[in-house]
């Protein structure tokens, strides 16, 4: 069957920068001596250790467990003897050091025992998404959500299509082609294991048609009709979801909503292969595929055991001066500048790329030439969205829809006043969501106080109420998002414009 | 906004600057200014070398006043265009002084009061231009022709601004023929057939405008303007004057003769596209420019000026917050 393929707004055909690293068969990256795994490498709450100093642990060992829905937990990526576990240096934009697991490797890479699933097929989705969930599999595209609530999400829906995202649009970043080119078979394995896992209707492996080896690849591993091989046109951000979904559907995903509202779930091609591992083999997700590239010597792809840290990647590829370059993890558009080498690979690490360093040219006034607003694959006017940012007038840089920015970084990328857009807003979704968390706590605190109030009544009557029974966390979690990403725009409005009339749009 | 990481991605860059984009337009106007100096001679190299001069020389003492970084903002070539832009505006008979208060109002007034350079309302080279004709119109609004003086008699016209060496030279433009004529009672049909008319418009302006013209669409393949707003001020001075036209032909000049008199091109391609004063969105730019074409025709058909783009282009750069307002456009998945 054919797809009719659609057309998102804005976007760029990039300069890719692809073809000095996915030539080369992907290498395994030997043994580090030390492995640095933090407790926090997905979007959710911390995983807590359950390891101590000294321990001695195997490879997939579980070391930090998920305490809350919301998070995964983290397993040991070799055998050795834990070293410390405190604050390191981790991949985050502000440069901070969080909790860190360190393992110092015995050499001898030992597995803990593990266990393959019965056959998928006859696995109740509840009970896969369990395995995934426990193997600590989460978006490996680079935002790092923990699968299993997605497919959780998925399950709860009816999910009509479900996609495999290998559209990867970035440039310089080729390390889910060359997934696909060596390990086919794993992603669409994986793919029919999501497929189950969420009941979903129809299948889409999604690839980029600049892709031929990867696009053949998949066409040979496949063996069956049951998932659609698509190859849409390359044009950053092709890749990103709401633009994926897009050209594949036609469809858009509501403002403020999420892919799952359509009934889409979507999922990289390299967790698919990280599912297969897990489901198939009982593999724990302690190593992923890295693009290792840039002004480098020898750019290519590695499979690094997740801790490793950057500095051992980029030597084994014949980097040396460190002064005279910097490090950005992830691609050119939406990656973050570190300035610590031994920050380690962590689950959502997909690229390492060395550029000379350069001073920064200066920053003009905005011009309103409008290059911005044609390139936003979101749609939306980041001229408008920076002058509200600029007088930190945020009621306006919500109403004129900041929170649907994906950062993709077009518009500074086309920006001929050089205005670093994205910095922008950042910083203004950073400072509206710690005025909302400012509001919920003083909410919290409300409500704990006049439920405390109320007690103290109750007990004055002497009839205590029987608590009542706690809520599954699961289904919890669900409500709560969902009744607050329908309230989060109303709330932010009103918080920024008193004096707006309510329903005045 | 507070401080932010020194480095922040895109870790890549397209490569367009403003300077570039300014110089692309100062090239644009090239031809134009070519034909320009064939059909009236030395006084358009002159009005442009000085204006320009002007201009740098004011944003300079300006930006320094204002405490701002000198080099980087007068390297960003705004108001090197704004000078040349007024130049092309005025009489090549203009003398030193009128120029020079010119340039410094629309510096001063037009610009720099709102803040400089991507924040002022209006266009800042019109401001200046519309301040000169209302002020000075005695040393604005003769134009030369037939007779073309050279660049000795222009240099001490410019100089010595002498209204009896200007009387010796200047001609009426065919604007100004069209509308006094027509206040005379003759007919459209007896006015063309005068010395100074051509084929469609004035015998020289015609070929001028076709100049700028043929520059703006260098400017649109270029990617530097966009066509929307160029196309809506031809299209609204096309529309009204056919419209006018057809309800007498003799008593209303064709639409090809609006289109290649006066300032049309020079004012759909070149002012009316500034971007920093012109509406945000592609609807707000169509009703913009549509805007510009109705009212600068409405202007030279029944107002006191003979050409109406300047007056045009500011009260549609007041229109424009308002045009952007009414047209944002619809989110993909936004519900209203």
């Amino acid at each position: 069957m054919n797809r009719v393929l659609h057309d998102f707004p804005g976007g760029l055909k990039l300069p890719t920068g692809k073809e000095l690293s996915d030539r080369l068969p992907s290498l395994l990256h030997p043994l580090p001596e030390r492995l640095y795994l933090p407790l926090h490498q997905h979007v959710g709450h911390p995983a807590m250790p359950c390891v101590r100093v000294g321990d001695k642990v195997r490879k997939g060992q579980l070391i930090a467990g998920a305490r809350e829905y919301v998070s995964v937990p983290v397993h040991a990526s070799t055998s050795g003897r834990i070293l410390t576990i405190g604050d390191y240096p981790v991949p985050h934009p502000a440069e901070f050091k969080a909790p860190c697991i360190v393992i110092e490797a015995d050499g001898l890479d030992e597995w803990h025992d593990i266990e393959p699933s019965p056959d998928y097929a006859a696995t109740d989705p509840a009970d896969l998404q369990r395995v995934i969930h426990h193997c600590g599999i989460v978006g490996l595209g680079g935002a790092g959500f923990p699968t299993h609530v997605k497919l959780g999400e998925g399950f709860e829906n009816a999910v009509e299509l479900l996609i495999i995202n290998g559209v990867e649009c970035e440039p310089y970043i080729t390390c889910d082609d060359r997934l696909i080119q060596e390990k086919a078979d794993y992603i669409i394995a994986g793919a029919r294991m999501i497929a189950h896992a969420v009941q979903a209707r129809q299948c889409v492996i999604a690839i980029e048609d600049d892709m031929p080896e990867a696009r053949q690849a998949l066409v040979t591993a496949l063996d069956g009709d049951d998932i659609e091989l698509v190859a849409v046109p390359t044009r950053y951000p092709a890749g990103g979801e709401k633009q994926l979904i897009r050209t594949l559907t036609g469809r858009d995903v509501p403002v403020g909503g999420l892919p799952i509202d359509i009934g889409i779930v979507i999922q990289n091609v390299a967790t698919a292969a990280a599912v297969y591992r897990a489901v198939t083999r009982g593999e724990p997700l302690i190593s992923r595929y890295v693009t290792i590239t840039g002004a480098i010597e020898n750019p290519r792809n590695l499979q690094v055991l997740l801790g490793t840290p950057v500095r051992d990647c980029v030597e084994k590829c014949g980097h040396r001066s460190f002064s005279e370059s910097r490090i950005i993890l992830g691609g050119p558009m939406m990656g973050m500048q570190v300035n610590h080498p031994y920050i380690p690979i962590v689950k959502t690490t997909n690229c390492v790329l060395i550029q000379q360093r350069e001073s920064l040219p200066p920053e003009l006034p905005c011009i309103k030439c409008g290059r911005c607003s044609e390139v936003c694959p979101a749609g939306l006017m980041p001229q408008r969205l920076y002058h509200a940012a600029l007088r930190d007038d945020f009621g306006q840089a919500v109403d004129r829809h900041l929170f649907e920015c994906i950062e993709c970084g077009l518009c500074a990328y086309v920006c001929p006043s050089r205005i670093p857009l994205v910095r922008y807003f950042r910083y203004a979704k950073t400072q509206i969501n710690n005025k909302e968390r400012q509001l919920q706590t003083a909410q919290d605190l409300r409500e704990r106080f006049l439920a405390k109030q109320q007690r103290d009544r109750q007990d004055a009557r002497s009839s205590p109420s029987a608590p009542e029974a706690a809520q599954d966390d699961k289904r919890a979690y669900l409500k709560e998002a969902i009744s607050r990403s329908r309230s989060r725009r109303e709330r932010i409005r009103h918080q920024h414009d008193p004096d707006e009339k309510p329903g005045d749009d | 906004m507070t401080e932010a990481p020194a480095f922040s991605p895109p870790y890549l860059h397209a490569g367009a600057n403003v300077p570039a984009i300014m110089r692309e337009v100062a090239l644009a106007l090239v031809p134009g200014v070519i034909v320009y100096f064939f059909c009236f001679g030395w006084g358009v190299v002159l009005q442009c070398l000085l204006c320009m001069s002007y201009a740098l020389a004011v944003e300079a003492l300006l930006l320094r006043l204002l405490g701002k970084d000198v080099r980087l903002f007068l390297g960003d070539g705004s108001a090197a265009v704004t000078g040349l832009l007024f130049a092309l505006c005025i009489s090549p008979f203009t003398p030193w002084w009128t120029s020079l208060f010119g340039i410094a109002f629309a510096l001063v007034c037009g610009k720099h009061l709102y803040g400089g350079l991507g924040r002022n309302p209006f266009n800042p080279a019109m401001v200046g231009y519309v301040f000169v004709l209302l002020s000075y119109p005695a040393e604005t609004n003769r134009w030369p022709g037939p007779e073309i003086p050279n660049l000795a008699e222009y240099i001490s016209i410019i100089l010595r601004g002498e209204g009896s060496a200007i009387d010796a030279f200047s001609g009426a433009s065919a604007l100004n023929e069209m509308k006094s004529r027509l206040g005379d009672m003759q007919i459209v049909s007896e006015i063309l057939t005068a010395p100074g008319f051509g084929h469609l418009a004035g015998r020289v302006t015609e070929w001028i405008n076709l100049a700028f013209a043929a520059g703006g669409i260098y400017l649109i393949l270029r990617g530097v303007i966009r066509w929307h707003i160029p196309a809506a001020v031809l299209a609204g001075m096309f529309i009204s004057s056919a419209f006018l036209a057809t309800l007498d032909s003799e008593l209303h000049a064709s639409p090809g003769f609006h289109l290649l008199a006066g300032g049309t091109m020079l004012g759909s391609f070149f002012i009316a596209t500034d971007p920093v004063t012109s509406p945000e969105t592609k609807n707000g730019c169509l009703l913009y420019g549509f805007l510009i074409g109705l009212l600068a025709l409405l202007i030279r058909r029944y107002g006191a000026y003979p050409d109406g783009i300047a007056f045009a282009v500011l009260i549609a750069n007041a229109a424009a917050p308002l045009l952007t307002r009414l047209t944002l456009p619809r989110l993909p998945g936004e519900v209203r």
